[in-house]
């Protein structure tokens, strides 16, 4: 899936041609996705004790339990 | 013959003062032990360790957190992805009454005994304390008796009165760091304020949950001024938070505190605090990673939150609660805080 990305849905800038190991260092440690990979909108995120849930206005939701 | 004060050796005092008497230290001995080298971090944290099972006993309390409203704070507290005055990712959110249940649920269900629902204000408003109102109701309709905590941000004497009818047990509401440091790191309030909002809850005899966050650009004689600023205001609990550099805020690009200086940090505020509940909170998992946190618990530690934290992820509960087994070290049940 990772592969698939056109945003970093950690810092939202385009997956092509930048260097993301420290924002996918971050999101396997510490950090939902704040970006749609798909657009790179900033999603609503709502982090809860066990997972959570973003949401783009225009691509709909994804969840940790997915 | 006797040794010359300045021959002393720190960690000698801190046995026969804080592990003998439960005196903690001053700030003067707190900045030796946070200048302490390397090589004698082993022997503070196993003093810290003996301090803490001295006066605080064996087990470890559990607690889980959950952000009832997310983001679009008005303050500037310079650390915080949730302030609306900096350019941070992180979106206004409003979690529902069936999602506080929920967390609520999840977090007895990781044998946790403290449930804190957090909201990123300067104060509550009506509309907030009524969310938060309803939804301690939902949560005990659901048959969940877990110690619900609240952290909504300054208070007024009303609202304080309001909490305590509600049954909000403690409240957390974080100093931050040294009273001489605060101004560098949020200017829209004052800690005289947040300290103001402390003796209310502690004069309505709410627990008092306060403490910090390590690594803000405070020098290490900061770190000991904090230490006894908070010793002064005898907290039930401390949690201890280490900083999570987090994009868009004026910290983005501060360095992560070393392990090492996390540990000494830990160590330090044990013996300036040695009846208190001391929580392993946000930045852990950046600071210590695995082996650092067993360090950290058996370096006077003795409480701990589980899974993720308002916008940060923490590590699976499961892999806290299998590390506290494997260290011997039983979990506060809720019958020993009712």
């Amino acid at each position: 899936m990772t592969d698939l990305m056109t945003y970093c849905s950690f810092c939202g800038k385009e997956e092509a041609g930048g260097d993301h190991a420290f924002c996918r260092q971050r999101l396997s440690l510490i950090d939902p996705p704040r970006y749609c990979s798909e657009c790179a909108r900033r999603m609503v995120v709502q982090v809860t004790p066990d997972g959570w849930a973003a949401r783009c206005s225009r691509h709909g939701e994804i969840t940790s339990a997915r | 013959m006797t040794a010359a004060p300045e021959q002393i050796d720190v960690l000698d005092e801190a046995r026969e003062q804080v592990l003998e008497r439960g005196v903690g230290l001053s700030e003067a001995q707190v900045l030796k032990v946070l200048e302490l080298p390397e090589d004698r971090i082993p022997e503070l944290l196993a003093l810290a360790h003996e301090v803490r099972e001295r006066w605080c006993g064996p087990e470890v309390e559990v607690e889980g957190i959950v952000s009832l409203k997310t983001g679009g704070c008005p303050e500037d507290c310079h650390f915080c992805s949730q302030s609306g005055q900096f350019p941070s990712p992180v979106r206004s959110a409003w979690l529902d009454i069936p999602g506080l249940v929920r967390a609520a649920r999840q977090t007895r269900d990781t044998g946790a005994t403290e449930f804190c629902i957090v909201a990123a204000v300067r104060g509550p408003d009506k509309r907030l304390l009524s969310q938060v109102r309803d939804g301690i109701k939902a949560i005990r309709e659901d048959g969940n008796d877990i110690q619900i905590a609240c952290s909504l941000g300054m208070l007024t004497q009303e609202q304080v009165d309001e909490l305590v009818a509600m049954g909000v047990h403690r409240y957390n509401h974080n100093l931050e760091t040294a009273r001489s440091h605060f101004p560098q790191v949020v200017t829209t309030h004052s800690w005289e304020e947040r300290w103001d909002t402390l003796k209310m809850i502690r004069d309505a005899g709410m627990e008092v949950c306060c403490g910090g966050i390590i690594g803000m650009g405070e020098t290490l004689a900061q770190r000991a001024e904090f230490a006894v600023q908070l010793a002064e205001l005898e907290p039930d609990e401390v949690p201890l938070n280490f900083l999570i550099p987090n994009p868009g805020t004026p910290y983005e690009n501060y360095p992560v505190v070393e392990g090492a200086e996390a540990l000494r940090t830990v160590g330090a505020f044990r013996l300036a605090l040695p009846r208190t509940i001391l929580r392993f909170a946000g930045g852990r998992e950046l600071t210590f990673g695995d082996l650092g946190a067993k360090q950290g618990m058996l370096g006077g530690i003795n409480a701990i939150i589980v899974g993720n934290y308002l916008t940060n992820l923490g590590r699976p509960a499961q892999q806290d609660l299998d590390m506290l087994e494997e260290l011997s070290m039983p979990i506060k049940a809720l019958s020993q805080t009712l």
